[in-house]
This record gives C-alpha cells, sequence and structure tokens, in this order.
C-alpha cells in the first residue's frame, strides 16, 4: 500500500467517526442550554452518546457518509492526477472497511457498484499555492442536509428581499424556516452571496472548512453571521425540529463578485454531524498533522 | 418512556399522543426512496415481507456481510421522510403499517392516514446511526439487494428499546405542524 493510501483512508475513517472538536464543543454547550428532560435536551443527549460511540467503535457518526468532498492545496508542480487516481482507490477502500457506506448510485440506470467511485465522485477541489505544504481536507456532506441547501436569486417578491444585505438576511433566515427538522439540526450555514449559479454553491460549502469560533474578517460579513445566528436560535425550532433554543450551531458567510444582472444568495447546510477533517502531509504523504 | 413492542396492534398506537417518547421492540423493516415508488407504482412486497401491524423504517443502513453470509449493521440512523410524501399514505392504507420510523417529519397526507388507518410517524434522532445501531440486535434477512442496492434495499431487523419520539399521532396532531406555526410567526416578527 502506498503511504499516500494509507494516508488518506486514516483521513477518511477519522472525519466518519469523530466529530471535530469545534463542533463538539458547540454541540456540550447547546445542550446546557436547553430545558432539562425536554425533547430537545434528550435528542442532544443521544447525539452525545452517539459522537462517543462513533469514535469508540470507529465507525460513522451517521450511516449517509454522504457526497465525499476532497480540497486539495498543493505546491506548484505537485502530481494532482497521481493524487486523484489514490483518492479513488482509498474511498474504494474505506467503503470495503465500512467507514463510507455504499452511497453513489448511477443517475441514469439506478445501480450502487458499492465502490463509492463513479463519475463525480468522490469530487476534487484542487488550489495551487506558493508554499511547500500539501493540505488535504475532506468533508462529507450527508444527502439529508444536502436537499435543504438553496439558493435565491433576488430580487425575491414573495420575501421581499432586495439586493441588498437585508435581502441576504431574509433569504438566509427563510432557508432556515424551510430546513426545520430535514437537515438534522441544529446545523451550520454556509453562505456565499454574489458568484454564479455554480460557483456560489461551491463556495458557500468552503465556508464549512473554516472553525465554528472564527470570526469573520471583514465586519459587515461578521455582523451578518452574528445576527442570522442569534436570530435563528429565536425562532424556536430546536434540534430535529422538536422545538428548542438551538437552532443552528454557527453561520459563514463569504462573498463573491457577480455580474451586474445576477445576484445570488447561495446557502449549504451541514447537520449537525459536521464532518470535515484535513491533515498536512510530508513529502512523503505521511500525515503530519491534523488540521482540526 | 413508553414501551412498544410487536405486534403493534391498533389499540397500542391510538393511545399515543404528540411528543410521547416511545422505546421499540420486535421487528421492524427498512424501506425508503425506491421501496416506495415501487409499491406505489403497483409492486408487491417480496415473500416473507409482512407490514401488517409493522413498522416502518426509513433507513439506508450501513451493512458488513460475514464471512457465513449473515450482516451485521454497523450504522443505522433515520433519513429524511418528507421524500415518501407523495407514496406513504397508500403504502399505511393497503398494508397496513402502525408506524413509520423516519425523521423531519411527514405532511398533510401522511397525516391523514395515520388518522384514518391508526398509524403513528416515530421520529428518530437524525444523525445518531451508532446508538441506533446498537439497538438493532439482528438482521435477519435482507429482500431486493440487487435490485435496489444495499442502502435501499428491505433489511428485516430484529430492534429492542429503539428510541423515537412521536411527532404525529393518529389524532390527527403533528408536532411538525405546531412547529412550523411556532417559528414562521416569530420570524415574521424578527424581518
Amino acid at each position: 500500500m502506498s503511504q499516500l493510501l494509507d494516508s488518506l483512508v486514516e483521513l477518511i475513517r477519522r472525519t466518519s467517526a469523530e466529530i471535530p472538536e469545534d463542533i463538539h464543543r458547540a454541540i456540550l454547550t447547546s445542550l446546557e442550554n436547553e430545558k432539562k428532560n425536554s425533547l430537545a435536551a434528550n435528542a442532544f443527549k443521544i447525539i452525545d452518546q452517539n459522537i462517543a460511540l462513533a469514535k469508540n467503535k470507529s465507525q460513522p457518526i451517521c450511516q449517509d457518509t454522504g457526497s465525499v468532498l476532497i480540497y486539495v492545496d498543493c505546491p506548484v508542480g505537485y502530481d494532482q492526477i497521481t493524487f486523484a487516481e489514490t483518492a479513488r482507490e482509498a474511498v474504494t477502500l474505506a467503503t470495503k472497511k465500512g467507514f463510507l457506506r455504499q452511497n453513489s448510485v448511477n443517475s441514469l440506470t439506478g445501480k450502487n457498484d458499492g465502490t463509492n467511485v463513479g463519475p463525480g465522485a468522490p469530487s476534487f477541489h484542487f488550489h495551487q499555492h506558493r508554499s511547500p505544504e500539501v493540505a488535504v481536507r475532506v468533508a462529507l456532506k450527508g444527502g439529508g442536509c444536502e436537499n435543504v441547501g438553496a439558493q435565491y436569486s433576488l430580487p425575491d417578491d414573495g420575501l421581499q428581499a432586495n439586493r441588498d444585505l437585508d435581502g441576504c438576511r431574509k433569504s438566509i433566515l427563510d432557508a432556515v424556516l424551510q430546513a426545520q427538522g430535514k437537515g438534522c439540526g441544529p446545523g451550520v450555514l454556509g453562505v456565499c452571496i454574489g458568484g454564479d449559479r455554480a460557483s456560489g454553491y461551491e463556495l458557500s460549502k468552503t465556508q464549512f472548512l473554516r472553525k465554528l469560533d472564527d470570526r469573520n474578517a471583514d465586519p459587515k460579513l461578521d455582523e451578518l453571521e452574528q445576527d442570522i445566528l442569534k436570530t435563528a436560535n429565536e425562532l424556536g425550532i430546536g434540534p430535529m425540529g422538536f422545538g428548542g433554543k438551538t437552532t443552528l450551531l454557527g453561520v459563514k458567510i463569504c462573498a463573491a463578485n457577480r455580474v451586474p444582472a445576477s445576484y445570488f444568495v447561495s446557502v449549504s447546510y451541514m447537520c449537525w454531524a459536521f464532518r470535515r477533517q484535513g491533515v498536512t502531509l510530508d513529502a512523503q504523504s505521511n500525515i503530519e498533522k491534523w488540521l482540526y | 418512556m413508553i414501551k412498544l413492542s410487536f405486534p403493534f396492534t391498533e389499540a397500542q398506537v391510538r393511545a399515543l399522543k404528540v411528543g410521547d417518547e416511545v422505546l421499540i421492540t420486535g421487528t421492524v423493516f427498512t424501506g425508503r426512496d425506491a421501496v416506495h415508488k415501487y409499491l406505489h407504482e403497483g409492486g408487491t412486497l417480496p415473500e416473507g415481507v409482512s407490514f401488517k401491524d409493522g413498522i416502518i423504517y426509513h433507513c439506508g443502513p450501513v451493512m458488513m456481510k460475514q464471512a457465513d453470509g449473515s450482516y451485521v449493521c454497523t450504522a443505522a440512523g433515520p433519513t429524511t421522510s418528507i421524500r415518501e410524501e407523495p407514496y406513504q399514505w397508500q403504502v399505511i392504507r393497503d398494508f397496513g403499517l402502525r408506524g413509520v420510523i423516519g425523521k423531519g417529519g411527514m405532511g398533510p397526507k401522511t397525516q391523514a392516514a395515520c388518522k384514518q388507518y391508526g398509524c403513528v410517524y416515530l421520529h428518530g434522532i437524525g444523525g445518531a446511526a451508532q446508538v441506533l445501531a446498537e439497538c438493532i440486535k439482528k438482521v435477519n434477512n435482507v429482500y431486493f439487494l440487487e435490485k435496489f442496492g444495499s442502502p435501499e434495499a428491505i433489511w428485516e431487523l430484529a430492534v429492542v428499546d429503539f428510541p423515537a419520539v412521536v411527532t404525529i399521532d393518529a389524532h390527527g396532531n403533528s408536532l411538525h405542524e405546531e412547529v412550523w406555526a411556532k417559528s414562521k410567526a416569530a420570524l415574521a416578527e424578527r424581518l
């Protein structure tokens, strides 16, 4: 087995079985905030037990191990073709070992060949940088939360959302309302204001690579993030949509330029089973350090 | 906590109300998108599968095949139920289901069928695949594995003390409807 293959299988295993520390901390804080013995508090207790069990048994936190998204930051000259070939092999192997469910279906024939590899699966996002470092991040995004993602095209008459930050706020909060129950809340929102239909969603998902407790460098976006988080948690939707104080664990927003005719607000939702992990690799492709 | 045991009789189910927390013990069958569409289009259940006084579980588990050909379930949380909203009422009516386990709730058609035929919607904790897999003591059988693939197959599971919350009861009540109305009003005040 090549060292890169070994490292990638381990990265996938840990992503699937271990909740990142920043997310776990937010879940524990939320549990304390809920009323004792309420449906919400009891849901959080099961969630917390589940996190411990998955880690101890090295088994998937959630059976929907999702779309496998692989983000690679690498230096000029790094062999992306070999990386992608090895990563596909790693996904197949991780599936055989039960770290991933047989989760990839041919959209035309309905066949699931059990490998999790096929057109577009897994998805790769390479980014070249000047540093010699190779950083690999993996996110497993389940279907329940993917299905409640939403893209708004402003102005939106129904929501009375205009092409300004207040219009963005109305759109994002509408997405929270619509997602209730369905995306395994409490969730985290990744949002992109602007871009085109494809890049908007793409960038909204990169927001999940940020740590939950970081703050947005842009004061306007930071204010919007804090406002959406506070407002959403006043709506009483709660975990699983059972009612309660915790509807969202976090909100992360970025902005991209748009063409004058378009104004998209793209909202991606990640469930509480927030599976993302990352590593840096040394020159021999050994795992050097864990990023979350 | 209310204990619910197989066979799930109409009287047992009619006694439940929204907000009740239950522990389910007995046989349940998984069935999700492909199975519901298939039944809706007139498909028949394979021999050995009966939903009469039974519970269907919206779930696509992770199953590991053992050397002796049996299966062990290693992850099994609920999947989003609303996708079955076009079909569920009919499956309740035609196959005699008393319970539907899933997550995220269902809509008015299912709610009406629960009331009319005596069925409840039981909300599992989405994402809690390990806690719920621990409640699956045995995988008795699998049907339609080749036809639909592992996550979409009908898995016959023996469960013990599987936790869920009644969020749609057999009296026309829905927790989802309540939370939706309240949260919508709360949002309107904050726009």
